[in-house]
């Protein structure tokens, strides 16, 4: 084995390795966020996010339109503050309602955006006026109970 | 007579501690000289090339292999348990995190104890009981810096890579057998993989295990072979204790990395 071929596996193999690494961080970790520079900013507030996290699919239609980018807590009105980054081919009607939702019971939690009539469309920057909370489910079922009750209670 | 039975006992535990102290300590002094003199060796890189070339390169082979079987494995194991609760989809993230986090730098290493540390120990255990490190010492060239230093360097460089490489080759076994022969959808195996794995809790922790369990595998089969009896017998036993050696560290590390690492967090 001479100098030159063990330099030449050796420089495959530290490419591969490398290779390997930016494998992960990029397809696997998503270290850079494809088209987060490209696509715009749609804020909405929520008054329960339920399970949402950030880089949550946003979807219309079942389509995934966009990431969630931010989430944080309004300090005055005490609301779940959303930022959500749209890929810039899609325009959203001002009425559109954004609320959240889960894919079957145990699934991923998302924001679903259902389009509205209006003409004018949402901007950069611009804000979801109606949207829709979590459904949290062990209120569902508090609400059941109650209601439940109340009904027995009647007879 | 019982007496002297039970005394006999206790010396003999005293001077099996007394020796097991005395190579615990010489181990350390041996770290400490190897990192003194690998300066010295690292100046030479040709050395250290060649290194990465025998453990490094040549065991490519078994841990790409390796690496796509258990991320096959994984995905079919996976997938029938999480089919059970409705969540197929989470097929990709589980496969991403147990490599990343801990089979990828574990098994790799665990590969590369009986791959490449065993070698290494032979190497330099053979050295030895042909006097050749003797009479390198004859010949004022220290075999610290020229036979050790470059081994050790070689393998705390090619354990990383290679533990990434193991990673990489699980997650597309993983995306092989999930998604083209179970037929899960593509976009949500990669989706919900992208959205769990966090770079520096995952990825760099991952890295960091790997380089710290090539230092202990590297350092085990340097020294080993470096203190093995200068005999056939000696140095196939030197052999032996690397590879136990070395798998038992490499597990004990984990723990206490993954301790440190995930624990407090918010991941465990």
């Amino acid at each position: 084995m001479n100098r030159s071929t063990i330099d030449l596996w050796v420089g495959i193999f530290v490419a591969l390795g490398l290779g390997a690494v930016l494998f992960l961080s990029l397809k696997v970790g998503n270290l850079v966020t494809t088209g987060s520079q490209k696509g715009y900013h749609i804020e909405a507030a929520f008054d329960n996010i339920g399970g949402l996290k950030s880089r949550a699919p946003v979807k219309a239609a079942g389509v995934i339109v966009g990431r969630v980018e931010s989430i944080r807590l309004d300090p005055k009105t005490y609301e779940a503050q959303v930022s959500l980054n749209i890929e810039p081919q899609y325009q959203f009607t001002k009425d559109t309602i954004a609320s959240i939702l889960t894919s079957g019971l145990l699934g991923e939690v998302y924001v679903g955006l259902a389009v509205g009539g209006d003409t004018q469309m949402i901007a950069d920057g611009g804000r979801i006026a109606k949207t829709q909370s979590a459904v949290v489910l062990e209120k569902l079922i508090g609400q059941f109970l109650f209601d439940k009750a109340a009904s027995g209670g009647g007879q | 007579m019982p007496a002297s039975a039970l005394a006999d006992g206790l010396r003999r535990v005293g001077a099996g501690t007394r020796r097991t102290i005395a190579r615990l300590g010489f181990a350390a002094r041996f770290a400490f000289a190897v990192l003194v003199h690998s300066p010295e060796g690292l100046k030479r890189v040709r050395l250290t090339l060649r290194e990465i070339y025998f453990s490094g390169v040549l065991s490519l082979v078994i841990i790409l292999v390796s690496g796509l079987f258990v991320g096959m494995v994984l995905a079919l194991q996976g997938y029938d348990i999480l089919q059970r609760y409705g969540a197929s989809e989470s097929l990709g993230v589980m496969v991403a995190l147990s490599l990343l986090r801990e089979l990828g730098p574990v098994v790799a290493a665990l590969l590369f104890a009986s791959r490449a540390g065993s070698a290494i120990t032979a190497e330099i255990g053979l050295m030895k009981a042909t006097d050749q490190l003797a009479a390198m010492e004859m010949m004022a060239v220290d075999p610290l810096a020229r036979v050790v230093a470059p081994r050790f360097w070689g393998g705390v460089i090619s354990m990383p890579l290679l533990a990434a490489l193991f990673s990489t080759m699980g997650v597309y076994g993983a995306y092989l057998v999930g998604v083209k022969l179970l037929g899960l959808d593509a976009g949500a195996f990669w989706g919900n993989m992208q959205a769990g794995v966090d770079f520096r809790a995952d990825i760099v922790n991952g890295i960091i295990k790997s380089a710290v369990f090539g230092m202990i595998v590297s350092l085990i089969a340097v020294f080993e072979g470096y203190d093995a009896a200068p005999t056939a017998e000696g140095v196939s036993r030197a052999t032996t204790r690397t590879v136990v050696a070395s798998s038992l560290s490499i597990l004990a590390a984990d723990f206490v990395l993954t301790v440190f690492m995930f624990r407090g967090v918010g991941v465990i």
